[in-house]
């Protein structure tokens, strides 16, 4: 990750919509990328610029390829046998395709949209990342459960039951764990799919918190149906519609001065 | 008027409702009364027998009881080493056609022959069984060869239950162990079969039920002669006493019973059906059993 000085002014073609935030380097360069699920083709000639160390959100209405794009950033979409991709995305200067994807997968972490720990203790669900890059001496074990754990706003809550399955915790405090447990690997990376969508309100909060406390030294990119959560959370935002982008700026500007109708439209919800 | 014709709809739908339950609880309670008569029909009339102390414990020859301690031992024995064979096979083949098989005409022609092993008649497989293990193989009637003839019985409904459990594992956990960099192997071992173990281990509990009652399989593999054995001396594998001995022929609980319904001797009615009463009192028990120990496996998944 030497190349990760690319300022995302670079790439972008003076197209004003895919504006970023001046000066901040790019973690992920996006350029000219289509893919297609068989004959559908679900994202279009996109290009975009994902700041490092910031929050991108990715707006825009259902079915418009949110989820497609943020699952291309870690090879998820390899495991669907009909996906076929053209165009490039680079992680720190280098083309995602052309890297091992386990490799890629352990520096870009995933939180989804369900909480989904291990069926294992709450300690196992943190280190089973870990110890699968080396030997771990029990008081690195213990310090990584707790700096994870700590990050994630959920020691206080289970520093008596650790060695309890990660199952019985309650939907928020699961969906915590999932977070430390993408941090215990340390990753630069961390994609989020509409991480608050099955929790209640609290948790939510709890979890926006936590991304805009990640962001400061990690890439965030989350993908949300809540303006709220766009505006209190996200750097920068991304609206895409039909599988296009139509138009990404900081989160400010895009919610106070959308260039395009579409956008306007769709943060008014004026949207047939 | 619409409201009047509201209320008698509401009232038709009702009553249909009624009529409907009351028809399928009484097909329950049939089907339920059944199986409590032919247990307790069996326990009554077996019960005694096998409740006479050295039934369980005498061997069959014995002048004063003749007891079933070979043909119990030739069970379990029979039903270890089955499992053994079959479990991993079982195992593999539903981990690969889960986890790893494209979706293509190979692999539903593997299930379609999967399925269609789980049709063919326990004779059949016996035939099967002693012409393949016992003739071409050279194994002869041994417990070997009945234990492959229960395999291939056993298979089938091994793999069906391993890959619904497989498949009954949330997508979502199968997403959180790819997206972690995990190797399909590792999200296999390190999280879908810890996943799937309480429904795995209750359906090869169930299964053994049912391999542990087969008879028609056995005749023409494991033997239906009765057995000698020394247990007093069980570490001599050679020998055709040894119990351990998966060279020699052993014969069944299922199997002997099926030998004396069919050449009655002496007293021998009381010994089937001392026996019925043992063989059905142990399927009851495994039924148990996989309830107690999914329930408990699936109680420390979550808890503990
Ligand atoms: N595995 C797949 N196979 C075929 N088509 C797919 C697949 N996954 C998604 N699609 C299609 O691709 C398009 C984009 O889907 P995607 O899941 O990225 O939308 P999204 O923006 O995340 O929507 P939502 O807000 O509802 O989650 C949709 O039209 C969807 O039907
Ligand atoms: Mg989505």
């Amino acid at each position: 990750m030497q190349n990760n000085e690319t300022t995302s002014a670079r790439s972008v073609g003076g197209t004003d919509e895919h504006r970023v935030i001046e000066g901040v380097p790019s973690a992920i360069s996006i350029r000219d990328f289509n893919l297609w699920y068989g004959d559908f083709q679900a994202l279009k000639n996109i290009t975009l610029e994902i700041p490092k160390n910031r929050a991108t959100a990715f707006i825009g209405p259902s079915g418009c390829g949110k989820s497609t794009l943020l699952r291309t950033f870690n090879r998820m979409c390899d495991f669907v046998e009909s996906v076929r991709t053209d165009g490039t995305i680079e992680f720190g200067g280098e083309d995602i395709f052309q890297m091992d994807a386990n490799a890629l997968r352990v520096y870009v972490g995933m939180v989804f949209q369900h909480p989904n720990p291990f069926p294992m203790s709450i300690r196992e669900n943190i280190l089973y990342g870990p110890k699968r890059m080396g030997r771990l001496s029990k008081s690195e074990a213990d310090e990584i459960v707790e700096r994870t754990l700590t990050r994630a706003a959920l020691w206080d809550e289970v520093k008596d039951k650790l060695d309890h399955s990660g199952l019985g915790l309650s939907g928020g405090q699961q969906q915590r764990l999932c977070i430390a447990r993408a941090l215990a690997t340390d990753p630069s990376v961390l994609l989020m799919d509409e991480p608050t969508s099955a929790l209640d309100p609290i948790s939510t909060g709890m979890v926006e918190e936590l991304m805009q406390q990640l962001s400061e030294d990690h890439t965030v990119v989350v993908v949300t149906h809540n303006m709220q959560q766009a505006t209190r959370v996200a750097d920068k935002t991304a609206f895409f519609y039909l599988g296009e982008l139509v138009e990404a700026g900081p989160t400010k500007e895009l919610f106070s001065h959308p260039k395009e109708k579409l956008t306007n439209d769709y943060l008014t919800g004026r949207f047939s | 008027m619409a409201n009047r014709d509201l209320t008698a709809h509401v009232k038709r739908i009702g009553s249909q409702d009624k009529i409907a339950t009351g028809i399928l609880t009484a097909i329950v309670a049939v089907v339920m009364a059944l199986v409590v008569a032919i247990i307790a029909y069996i326990i009554v009339r077996g019960g005694g027998r096998a409740l006479t102390p050295g039934f369980l414990t005498n061997t069959p020859t014995d002048d004063i009881l003749p007891g079933i301690v070979y043909q119990l031992w030739d069970s379990f024995y029979l039903l270890l080493v089955t499992l053994v064979i079959s479990v991993p096979i079982s195992l593999g083949a539903a981990i690969f056609l889960v986890e790893y098989a494209p979706d293509n005409w190979i692999t539903s022609a593997a299930s379609t022959a999967i399925e269609t092993l789980s049709s063919l008649p326990s004779i059949v497989v016996g035939m099967f069984g002693s012409l393949f293990f016992v003739v071409t193989l050279g194994w002869g009637i041994s417990i070997l060869a009945g234990a492959c003839a229960l395999t291939m019985f056993n298979i089938p409904i091994l793999v069906r239950t391993i890959q619904q459990a497989l498949e009954d594992v949330p997508r979502s956990q199968r997403d959180a162990a790819l997206a972690m960099g995990l190797t399909r192997w590792e999200t296999t071992l390190n999280v879908l079969l810890p996943a799937a173990m309480p429904a795995i281990v209750t359906g090869i509990v169930i299964s053994a039920g049912r391999v542990f009652g087969e008879a028609a399989a056995l005749i023409f593999t494991a033997g239906s002669a009765p057995a000698r054995l020394n247990f007093a001396n069980p570490f001599n594998f050679a020998s055709p006493t040894c119990p351990f001995n998966i060279f020699r022929p052993a014969c069944s609980l299922a199997v002997y019973i099926w030998r004396l319904t069919s050449e009655p001797t002496e007293g021998s009615t009381e010994i089937v059906w001392g026996t019925a009463c043992v063989l059905i009192v142990c399927v009851l028990l495994f039924n148990l059993l996989a309830r107690v120990l999914g329930k408990f496996l699936a109680r420390r998944l979550t808890a503990e």
